[in-house]
């Protein structure tokens, strides 16, 4: 795809005055890495604080046409449109917090991976806010807007700015421009007057620091991008280190870790599984990852340390130390923080066990490798007490 | 030193080529995280792969622009990969070639050349 035709953020010219390096990613021109470099970049995140534009992703909300008024009830209707569609808990959520889940199919394969909040006021109730991946955006808004039907509008934000500020100086940061936004507990969404704006700012990522994610409307989302970018301990962050970030964080990334052939148990994403709605086998799959979860399994996702040789990239060969094909990686690559290639892969369960030595194929030489627990490198969350 | 489209560097030295890569193909490569280099003895043919280089992104091939027999390999980038891109056109070499076909190197631009090459891109 020429860049002519690839779709722009609303950042797309700070970023080449940034002197970013733009590429083709799901449909947009994004930029890469900036002229620091991936490496400095991926620190600088781990050190202050990185700003990510990921406006090309798909954030929207999901509003009750005819709300009652009665906030219980409106968020127990609303929720009850999208739960048939997922494995999360949505009825169950509190006001004001945010829940990853998974988009499921029939089969109990996975859609795509998203988050859904639940405002905080009384007022805002009936009202979901969405944020889907990028590659998969038109094909889930679909789905959730058919599910919707006439009980509840879909309406894509996907024209403004979403903008990620991740780092242990990210809420000092913020706190500057939003003193609101300090209070916020990781995994908890406010929306935030900004002049005669709003903003909706969730404190999570997918970087494994502390961070936020801030829907900007696209008429401030440059001057609210400056802004961030004037503090001196905040540097603009591309896509390369965004990966190897996410990498480190053993955070699974969409169309590479998981797909509509895995499911949430597979993808040792048991976390995201509603405990209610899977007994009451509310949920599409449900038989399926009950006998996985009861021990009918064929494999699942792990980490991995390369433990020599050069790093092993998605697409290569797990074997076991007899040479015998056991699975594949579905992302690898340099670890900055450990100074060693990592990766994420699938095995079946008798070599899921952490201490686990297994060999992996780069360019036709058996490497040694061993499973480890994830996350890589610690995740740094700013949870509330 | 000559250059090739590939975007390697050639120096020769009596019937010795040092090869590496170019500070332009360093620059479009970003950080360099690992090296595999061939080892000596191993006989190379021009636009053989002769070496692999990652970045954090990818791993990408670079091959051979003459032919021969390697003779050494850049040990200091399997500690300090990095080195190619602060000096590639120096301490970050790949490896060292004894020519079988000195006359490939004739076909190789001169550096004027290799930048007005550079400038079509």
């Amino acid at each position: 795809m020429s860049e002519e035709t690839l779709k722009t953020t609303v950042l797309s010219d700070a970023h080449r005055a940034l002197g970013g390096r733009m590429v083709a990613f799901a449909g947009y021109a994004m930029p890469v890495q900036y002229p620091r470099g991936i490496l400095k970049e991926h620190q600088w995140t781990r050190d202050q604080a990185g700003l990510f534009d990921v406006s090309h992703m798909g954030p929207a909300w999901l509003e009750l046409t005819a709300p009652s008024g009665d906030p219980s009830a409106d968020h127990a209707a609303v929720a009850a449109l999208v739960e048939p569609l997922i494995c999360g808990d949505i009825a169950g959520l509190k006001p004001g917090r945010l829940r990853y889940t998974l988009l499921l199919n029939d089969e109990g394969g996975v859609l795509d991976d998203l988050m859904i909040g639940r405002p905080l006021d009384d007022s805002d109730q009936g009202r979901l806010y969405i944020v889907v991946n990028a590659g998969t955006k038109d094909a889930d808004f679909a789905l959730l807007a058919e599910a919707a039907g006439h009980r509840a509008r879909l309406s894509r934000a996907d024209d403004g700015a979403l903008i990620a500020l991740q780092g242990p100086a990210a809420a000092d940061v913020l706190a500057a421009i939003a003193p609101e936004t300090a209070s916020l507990g990781f995994m908890t969404f406010r929306r935030i007057a900004y002049g005669d704006q709003a903003l909706a700012v969730s404190r999570s990522g997918y970087t494994g620091e502390d961070g936020f994610e801030i829907l900007v409307p696209a008429k401030v989302a440059l001057e609210v991008w400056n802004r961030l970018m004037s503090d001196e301990r905040v540097a603009p962050i591309g896509l390369g280190a965004r990966d190897s970030l996410r990498l480190e964080a053993g955070l699974p990334l969409y169309g590479h870790d998981i797909d509509e052939s895995v499911s949430p148990v597979e993808a040792a994403l048991d976390f995201a599984i509603s405990k209610r709605r899977l007994k009451a086998g509310a949920m599409r799959g449900a038989a399926r990852m009950r006998a996985e979860q009861a021990g009918d399994l064929s494999r699942v996702r792990v980490g991995l340390r390369i433990l020599e040789g050069a790093p092993a990239r998605e697409g290569a060969e797990l074997t076991d130390e007899t040479g015998a094909a056991i699975g594949v990686i579905t992302s690898g690559g340099f670890a900055p923080s450990l100074g060693a290639p990592i990766a994420m892969g699938f095995v079946p369960p008798a070599f899921s066990a952490r201490g686990t030595r297994l060999k992996v194929t780069v360019r036709n030489r058996a490497q040694a490798a061993e499973v480890v627990d994830t996350p890589f490198v610690p995740h740094r969350y700013h949870r509330n007490p | 030193m000559h250059f090739s489209k590939d975007h390697e560097w050639v120096e020769v030295e009596g019937d010795v080529a040092t090869i590496g890569i170019t500070a332009y193909a360093a620059e479009q490569l970003g950080d360099v995280v690992f090296v595999e280099l061939p080892d000596a003895g191993k006989t190379i043919e021009v636009g053989e792969a002769l070496a692999v280089v990652e970045s954090v992104k990818a791993a990408s091939d670079v091959y051979a622009p003459v032919s021969g027999e390697v003779i050494a390999a850049n040990d200091v980038l399997s500690d300090t990969p990095e080195t190619v891109n602060e000096a590639p056109e120096k301490s970050g070499w790949f490896v060292k070639i004894k020519l079988s076909h000195p006359a490939e190197v004739d076909a190789l631009m001169d550096r004027a050349g290799y930048e007005a090459f550079l400038a079509t891109l």
